[in-house]
């Protein structure tokens, strides 16, 4: 349906955006290989969607480059650019009818015949028989899909997604990431997603950067994201991570060995990304549901080998699926642990006295050196969008 | 006791109705008395019906062509304060530039202050210039004080207008200009309808600052003051009547034809 | 500038600040917010801004329209009009002022019915308050010399009532008539301001979510506890929008007190429509003109800012 696009990678070199004594994006040089599906993930004024509208052409770079495949497009506007937008709350023209929305971008090229390529552009969003509608008369999803059509018919080389799910309700949500996970398969075009939903960036994309205050903290595959984070805020805005103050005691070649709150602990040495010795303080990290709980009275059952941190639970909410429990030990307070729900001990409650413990190549470290509870409070207020500390962000969320 | 509860309950509605009468009533007497057979010079109190005055509405002098004078005068001073008002509007909703503040202020003064000063400080200028007071200067009038409505009208448009429109447009290959026409233009088109509709309205109904700056040019209004003092046609309460017939069924008509539209379409959408 | 690195890796530490060689981000158009205000504002200095320069001057001009006038800086012109027509400004203070309270009173409840009582007749009703409009205003408040005509109903009726032995000793009216009395011009005034009080009131009132009047009942407000506690503070805005759109135009106004008032009830608008267009007086006229705007322009201002409602400007 869609032509293949030539070729190019999406080459962003020493791209920064400063508005006035606020940086939103500090130089940056970013790679998004050509096909790929790549998402931008990060809370509200991150500046993501700045990246983004640097990428369309709709912002100005203050330094750097833009680059699609050989061509430097940084001074290009955006109507001359060979790229597309679907925007946060999808910008559809109100005054037009959805055909005539998706008609848009070629009538300004000068395209004569368009009622075959829209019509099967419609199609393709199934939307064929609303074609006459204006886009006030559509639900949430068929307004997206619309949004979708008139960025894609235009054979972009590269599609950018601004926050494009984030007015939906959270089932049409993830039927509508499946949906442009397949879009994005079968036209083989560059997607660029800008996200604060952690999920939906893992769900949909092949690479994913994290980015906190202007900077990307780290960039890689979903799953090597999730399992070595490099920084406290990956570590904390992708899924939940518990983390614990450390002191290494030894450091081996193959293992370093820490000691938090009475326990001494294994971490494998190739996840540590400091060098360690004796003395040098750690954050040591695993995932809530990389670890188990048994109770006091049965520790001879852990097997031996594995990390243990000794505690009282201090919750215990029941979610079908699985059990949350939080945990306070001396080596730290609030130690979260997901178990499925497969054989539950019902002297699990709060006030119980446990074992925590997961596998020794679970286990993580981090440099000390920065905030442990960077990106934890963000989770809660990623959906609100706003201005940063009064300096008007011009970006609507993200 | 029952009927007493009922109007306490209904206190609300039932001295909103007796206020619309109130609105209502001139309007009724208007209609009536253009049936009216006056004796003397002045149609105050009723004396016989009589269709003379429909049937011959520009039966007296001056009447009629004053009538044309404001339509015209109207019709000018609207294209020149819509064109002037728009493009300010866009300066004021779509920019960011120094003294907007002191633009704003210039805006709004002119609607802060009652039709009186404007007209005196307006002929003060005509006379130092020694201006002839005629059709320009009504306009120049009627153009100065409809201009800011205009402004406020369409403002408030643009300003609610999502300005992600204008960068999807952008995005979808149209330049500057297309832009303009193809999305802000018709977007804003509401805004702008609604400053003509008002600054014609202002501008056919003008008395105070016309009188100032007329000189002996006659439009309609002050065809009515110089009647109220020699003496007053019927012919004045059938154009009153028939503007007030005309506007109220061009209204109905506009809203029944939305309402059609719209139901047609919820039928449509129904049958998919 | 940092080299492009592989994909896949991020970006090292940025330099802190501006990096060198950061330019500022071109503003396409700078001139053109200029450009398109330009036509608009020129006019507004040429017609608004500069007649009142004129007016000034020619407030403190002396001389005669035979021998001409020239500026001599005579600034008491404005203490000789203020002095002799003292009386007119009280009066149309009062009058105003007397009208702008009148019509929100009456308004108030049509506005209330509009917003949130009138259901499918909500349109209708609106055409009808904006309706008026469009009959001459003039021919309208002429309407209102049949309406309370010596020995018309409306008079015979409040004099049978006894209304008009009251409002007679309180000096609204004279004996039995109603016609060439302040009662009415100010009825005069009421009604020609009035839908400048409905539409803004409707507009604030429409706003208000009428679930909020319910969350009220549901924590225990009485019918008026709820208007007194929720629906008035929140029509805050249309309160003050409607009583300026009211009293302004009102305070100037010229025409009601000629129409429908005697030489007892002469506002101060007539007396400037007097001495600039009969009486030729023209420096006494510009110092009226100016003190009025003076008032008018002070009374705006405090009024906004005692009901802390400046965004409205």
């Amino acid at each position: 349906m869609t032509g293949t696009p030539s070729g190019g990678d999406v080459r962003l070199s020493g791209i920064s955006r400063v508005y006035g004594d606020f940086t939103a994006v500090h130089p940056l040089d970013l790679t998004v290989p050509e096909g790929s599906f790549f998402a931008l993930l990060g809370a509200s004024g991150c500046g993501k969607t700045t990246t983004l509208r640097m990428i369309a052409g709709l912002e100005e770079p203050s330094t750097g480059t833009v680059h699609l495949g050989d061509q430097d497009v940084t001074r290009l506007p955006a109507y001359k650019r060979p790229v597309n937008t679907v925007f946060q709350s999808y910008a559809l023209f109100p005054h037009l009818d959805v055909f005539e929305n998706v008609a848009f971008g070629l009538r300004r090229r000068g395209v004569r015949s368009v009622k075959r390529q829209v019509g099967e552009m419609l199609d393709l969003v199934q939307l064929g028989e609303h074609a006459r509608r204006k886009p006030h008369q559509l639900s949430g999803g068929q307004q997206q899909r619309v949004a979708v059509a008139r960025a894609l018919i235009n054979h972009p080389r590269v599609l950018l997604l601004d926050e494009p799910l984030g007015a939906l309700d959270l089932k049409l949500r993830r039927r509508m990431q499946l949906e442009l996970k397949r879009i994005q398969t079968e036209v083989g075009i560059t997607f660029i997603h800008v996200t604060h939903d952690q999920e939906e960036a893992m769900a949909m994309a092949d690479t994913v950067a994290v980015m906190n205050a202007g900077r990307v903290e780290q960039l890689g595959a979903p799953a090597d994201l999730y399992e070595n984070p490099a920084t406290t805020f990956v570590a904390n805005f992708l899924g939940t991570s518990n983390l614990i103050e450390a002191e290494v005691v030894s450091a081996a070649t193959d293992e370093i060995l820490v000691r938090a709150g009475g326990d001494t602990l294994g971490v494998p040495a190739e996840r540590c990304p400091v060098p360690a010795a004796a003395g040098t303080r750690l954050l040591v990290g695993v995932r809530p549901e990389k670890a188990a709980l048994t109770h006091a009275d049965e520790t001879d059952r852990i097997p031996d080998g594995r990390n243990r941190v000794t505690g009282v639970v201090t919750e215990a909410s029941f979610l079908g699926v699985s059990t949350q429990y939080l945990v306070n030990s001396p080596a730290g307070l609030g130690l979260a642990v997901y178990a499925q729900n497969v054989d539950r001990d019902p002297r699990l409650a709060p006030g119980a006295e446990v074992v925590l413990h997961w596998s020794r190549a679970h286990t993580f470290a981090l440099d000390a050196a920065q905030d442990i509870d960077a990106g934890t409070e963000t989770l809660g207020t990623a959906d609100v969008s706003g201005t940063v500390a009064g300096t008007p962000v011009k970006e609507d969320a993200g | 006791m029952a009927l007493l509860a009922w109007i306490r309950r209904r206190l609300v509605v039932v001295f909103g109705l007796l206020t619309l009468a109130y609105l209502l009533l001139p309007n009724v007497v208007v209609t009536v008395f253009s049936f009216n057979d006056p004796v003397g010079r002045f149609n105050y109190s009723w004396h016989a019906f009589s269709t003379d005055a429909w049937s011959d509405p520009c039966g007296v002098s001056g009447l009629c062509g004053s009538l044309a004078l404001s339509l015209q005068l109207a019709l000018w001073a609207t294209l020149a304060a819509t064109v002037l008002g728009t493009l300010i509007a866009f300066a004021l909703a779509r920019h960011r530039f120094r003294g907007r503040g002191a633009v704003n202020s210039l805006i709004f003064l002119p609607m802060a202050m009652p039709e009186v000063v404007m007209a005196a400080s307006l002929l003060t200028l005509f006379l130092n210039t020694g201006a002839r007071l005629g059709f320009w200067t009504v306009l120049i009038a009627h153009i100065t004080f409809c201009l800011s409505f205009v402004v406020t009208a369409v403002k408030a448009r643009v300003m609610s207008m999502d300005p992600r429109l204008e960068q999807a447009a952008q995005d979808l290959y149209a330049g500057p200009a297309q832009t303009f026409l193809r999305v802000t233009l018709p977007i804003a088109w509401p805004g702008i309808a609604a400053g003509a509709l008002l600054a014609f309205a202002l501008s056919f109904d003008d008395f105070i600052i016309t009188n100032f700056t007329a000189g002996s040019t006659v439009t309609f209004p002050m065809y009515v003051w110089g009647s109220a003092q020699r003496g007053t046609p019927v012919q004045i309460n059938v154009v009153g009547t028939a503007m007030f017939l005309v506007a109220v069924l061009v209204v109905v008509v506009s809203m029944a034809v939305g309402n059609g539209r719209r139901r047609m379409q919820e039928m449509t959408r129904k049958q998919a | 500038m940092t080299s492009p690195t592989l994909t896949g890796a991020a970006s090292p530490p940025a330099p802190g600040g501006a990096a060198p060689g950061a330019r500022p981000p071109r503003r396409r158009g700078r001139a053109l917010p200029y450009l398109l205000l330009l036509p608009g504002l020129l006019w507004l200095l040429v017609f608004f801004a500069l007649p009142m320069v004129h007016q000034a001057s020619t407030s403190v001009q002396t001389g005669s329209l035979e021998a001409g006038y020239e500026v001599t800086w005579h600034f008491a012109t404005y203490a000789d009009a203020v002095a002799e027509y003292w009386p007119q400004f009280l009066r149309s203070v009062l009058y105003a002022g007397t009208a702008t309270v009148l019509c929100l009173l009456l308004g108030y409840p049509l506005a209330y019915l509009i917003a949130f009582r009138a259901g499918r007749w909500r349109n209708l009703v609106m055409i009808l308050v904006i309706a008026p409009f469009f009959t001459s205003f003039l021919i309208r408040t002429l309407a209102w010399k049949t309406i309370l005509a010596d020995g018309g109903v409306v008079v015979d009726a409040l004099n049978t009532l006894h209304v008009l032995d009251v409002t007679s000793r309180l000096g609204l009216t004279a004996g039995d008539r109603v016609l060439a009395t302040p009662l009415a011009v100010v009825c005069g005034l009421t009604y020609n301001f009035l839908p400048f009080m409905v539409l803004p009131l409707y507009t604030s009132l429409e706003r208000i979510d009428p679930r909020l009047h319910e969350a009220a009942a549901d924590l225990h407000a009485r019918p008026a506890t709820v208007f007194r506690k929720v629906t008035l503070p929140l029509s805050m805005p249309g309160v003050v929008a409607g009583t300026l759109l009211t009293f302004i135009p009102a305070g100037g106004d010229y025409v009601n007190a000629d129409l429908l008032g005697s030489t007892d009830t002469r506002m101060i608008g007539n007396v400037i429509q007097t001495q600039f267009l009969r009486v030729l007086d023209y420096p006494t006229a510009a110092a009226l003109s100016f003190v009025l705007m003076a008032v008018i322009l002070v009374a705006v201002s405090v009024h906004i800012r005692r009901s802390g409602t400046e965004e409205l400007l």
